[in-house]
C-alpha cells in the first residue's frame, strides 16, 4: 500500500465539516416589512415592526396569544383592510413594491399571496370545483388546463393519491386533515409567490399535522412561506427563520436553529423554555 | 448556586426534574472526587483495603452515569427543551461521560496500587511528584464541578491553565522513570505501573478541562472545544 493509495482512499469528510452558516448562499429578500404600525381604532397592535423574509424559505412567527403575529401575517396580503377602523402606517415591500401603495390592485395582490387559515374552509362544492375555483374566477374554463391544474395542485398538496378517484365528491366529506390539504391545493392552484399559513395544523390530529409539516417542507421549493403557529416545536421543525413577537413588537428574529438553541434576548429565552419572566 | 437558571418554569415538575438531574451530577462528581482521593491514598500508603473500595465504588459511578443519561433522555423526549434547558441536558450527558472516565482512571490507579504493593516489599517508595500531580488534578476537577454548581465562568481559564503544569510534571515523571529503568532493568515492571498512574492522573486533568469546555457551552452557548489556552482566554473575555 503506497502513500498515494492511502491518500486516494482516505475518506473525505470536508463537505460534512463545511460551516453551513458561512457557505449558505445569500438569501434573496422576498418580503420586507418597514417600520409597520397598526392600530385597531385607538389600540395599537403592532409597534414599528421591521423584518425581512427570504425567498423560498419558511419563516415562522411565534409568540403568546395577542402578540400581533396573526395581525402581521394578515398585513402581508392586506386581509386587515377588511377589518373596520384599521389604520396602517409603514410599508410592506413584496419584491420591492409597496403593497400598501394606492396603485396596487388588492385582488391581484391576493393572487400573488395565498392564505390558509386555522380551520379548513373548503367551499361546499366538489373537490374538483374547490381547486379550480381561483382559475374559474380568472375566466379560465379550458377543461384540459383545469384538469391539469387540479392534478398538479393536489399532487403538490400531497392529496392526489387519496382523492383522485372521487374528484367530484363533495369536499366537506373529506377528513379535517384532507380538507386542510385541499385548501392548500386551492391556494397553490393559482400559483402564488407567497403562502401565508395561519395556524394551519392546530385543528388537526398528530398524523395530519405531520403531513402538513412535510408538505410545507416540499412547498418551500417553490414558494416563500410564512407560518404562524402556537406550537413551538412545529416552528422549530418546519421553519428556516423564526421571529419571536411580544406585545406587538418584534423581539428577536434569526435562523431557527440559532433562536431555539441560543436566543440572544432574555424574553425569547423565557418564552421558548416555558418560563415566566 | 444561581437557581434562577434552572427554576422559574411554568411547569414546576419540569423545574424539579432539571434540579434533580443537576443534583445527581453533583453527587456523581463528589463520588468521583472521593475515588481519586482514595486511590491516591491507596497508592501512597499501600493500603489494599482502600484500593478495593475504590474499585467497588466504580460500579456506583457507572450506575449513576446510566441513571442520569436515562433521565436526560426522558426529559428530552417528553419536554422538548430549548435554549438553556437544552444546552444543560446536552452538557450533562457529556459531563457525566467525562466523570465516568475519571472514575475509570481512579479505578486504574487503585489497581496499580495493588500491583505495586503486592509485587514488592519495598512498597514505601515515595513519589512526591506523583502526589503533587494528584493534588493538581484534584484541584482541577474540584474547580470544574464548582463551575457546574455555581455556573460561574470566571474560574474556567484558571482551571484549564493548570493543565499545562500537569503536563509538565507528567513529562518530568516520565524522564525520572526512564532513568530508573535504565539504572536497573529489574525496575521496569514496577516503573511501568507507576507510569500508568501518572498517565491516569494526566488524563483526569484533561477530562477536567473537557468538563469546563462543556460548561462554557452550557452557559454561553459557545462551542470552545479544541482551542488553545490563549484562544480560550481571549474567547472568555469577549
Amino acid at each position: 500500500m503506497t502513500a498515494q493509495h492511502v491518500r486516494t482512499h482516505t475518506i473525505d469528510v470536508s463537505s460534512m465539516l463545511r460551516d453551513q452558516k458561512k457557505t449558505a448562499e445569500p438569501n434573496q429578500i422576498c418580503i420586507k416589512v418597514e417600520n409597520l404600525n397598526l392600530f385597531y381604532a385607538e389600540k395599537q397592535a403592532l409597534h414599528g415592526v421591521s423584518m425581512e423574509m427570504a425567498k423560498k424559505k419558511v419563516t415562522a412567527y411565534i409568540g403568546p396569544s395577542g402578540c400581533g403575529k396573526s395581525t402581521l401575517l394578515r398585513c402581508i396580503n392586506r386581509m386587515n383592510d377588511l377589518v373596520d377602523k384599521v389604520t396602517i402606517e409603514g410599508k410592506i415591500l413584496l419584491d420591492d413594491e409597496n403593497i400598501y401603495d394606492k396603485s396596487v390592485n388588492v385582488a391581484a395582490l391576493r393572487r400573488r399571496v395565498g392564505m390558509v387559515f386555522q380551520k379548513p374552509n373548503p367551499f361546499p362544492k366538489s373537490i374538483f370545483e374547490n381547486v379550480t375555483y381561483g382559475l374559474r374566477i380568472q375566466g379560465i374554463n379550458d377543461k384540459r388546463i383545469l384538469e391539469e391544474t387540479v392534478e398538479n395542485a393536489l399532487r403538490g398538496a400531497a392529496l392526489w393519491d387519496e382523492v383522485k378517484d372521487r374528484l367530484n365528491d363533495n369536499a366537506l366529506g373529506l377528513s379535517g386533515g384532507q380538507q386542510q390539504r385541499l385548501v392548500i391545493a386551492r391556494a397553490i392552484a393559482i400559483e402564488p409567490e407567497v403562502l401565508l399559513l395561519d395556524e394551519p395544523a392546530s385543528a388537526l390530529d398528530p398524523i395530519s399535522t405531520l403531513k402538513i409539516e412535510e408538505l410545507i417542507n416540499e412547498l418551500k421549493e417553490k414558494y416563500t412561506i410564512v407560518i404562524v403557529t402556537h406550537n413551538m416545536q412545529q416552528a422549530a421543525r418546519v421553519s428556516d427563520y423564526t421571529a419571536f413577537m411580544y406585545m406587538g413588537e418584534l423581539i428577536e428574529m434569526g435562523t431557527t436553529s440559532e433562536l431555539f438553541t441560543n436566543p440572544q434576548k432574555k424574553q425569547t429565552e423565557d418564552y421558548i423554555t416555558g418560563r415566566y419572566g | 448556586m444561581d437557581n434562577s437558571k434552572i427554576g422559574h418554569h411554568i411547569s414546576g415538575q419540569f423545574n424539579k426534574e432539571l434540579e434533580d438531574v443537576r443534583n445527581k451530577v453533583l453527587t456523581m462528581g463528589g463520588l468521583v472526587e472521593q475515588q481519586i482521593e482514595l486511590a491516591v491514598t491507596a497508592f501512597a500508603t499501600g493500603d489494599m483495603e482502600i484500593a478495593e473500595l475504590v474499585i467497588k465504588q466504580d460500579n456506583q459511578v457507572d450506575a449513576l452515569e446510566m441513571v442520569i443519561d436515562q433521565e436526560c433522555m426522558q426529559i428530552l423526549a417528553l419536554r422538548q427543551p430549548a435554549a438553556f434547558d437544552l444546552r444543560l441536558l446536552i452538557t450533562v450527558i457529556k459531563v457525566v461521560n467525562e466523570l465516568e472516565r475519571v472514575g475509570d482512571m481512579a479505578e486504574r490507579i487503585a489497581e496499580m496500587a495493588i500491583q505495586l504493593t503486592g509485587a514488592d516489599s519495598n512498597k514505601h517508595d515515595k513519589y512526591y511528584e506523583l502526589e503533587h500531580m494528584a493534588e493538581l488534578v484534584q484541584e482541577m476537577l474540584h474547580g470544574a464541578l464548582d463551575v457546574f454548581a455555581r455556573m460561574n465562568m470566571e474560574d474556567v481559564t484558571t482551571i484549564t491553565g493548570l493543565d499545562e503544569n500537569v503536563d509538565r510534571e507528567y513529562g518530568s515523571i516520565i524522564r525520572q522513570l526512564i532513568t530508573k529503568m535504565m539504572e536497573d532493568s529489574r525496575n521496569i515492571t514496577r516503573m511501568l505501573n507507576v507510569l500508568w498512574i501518572a498517565r491516569s492522573l494526566e488524563r483526569i486533568g484533561d477530562h477536567a478541562c473537557n468538563i469546563c469546555e462543556h460548561l462554557v457551552y452550557m452557559v454561553k452557548g459557545e462551542d470552545v472545544r479544541h482551542l488553545t489556552q490563549k484562544e480560550l482566554e481571549k474567547k472568555m473575555k469577549e
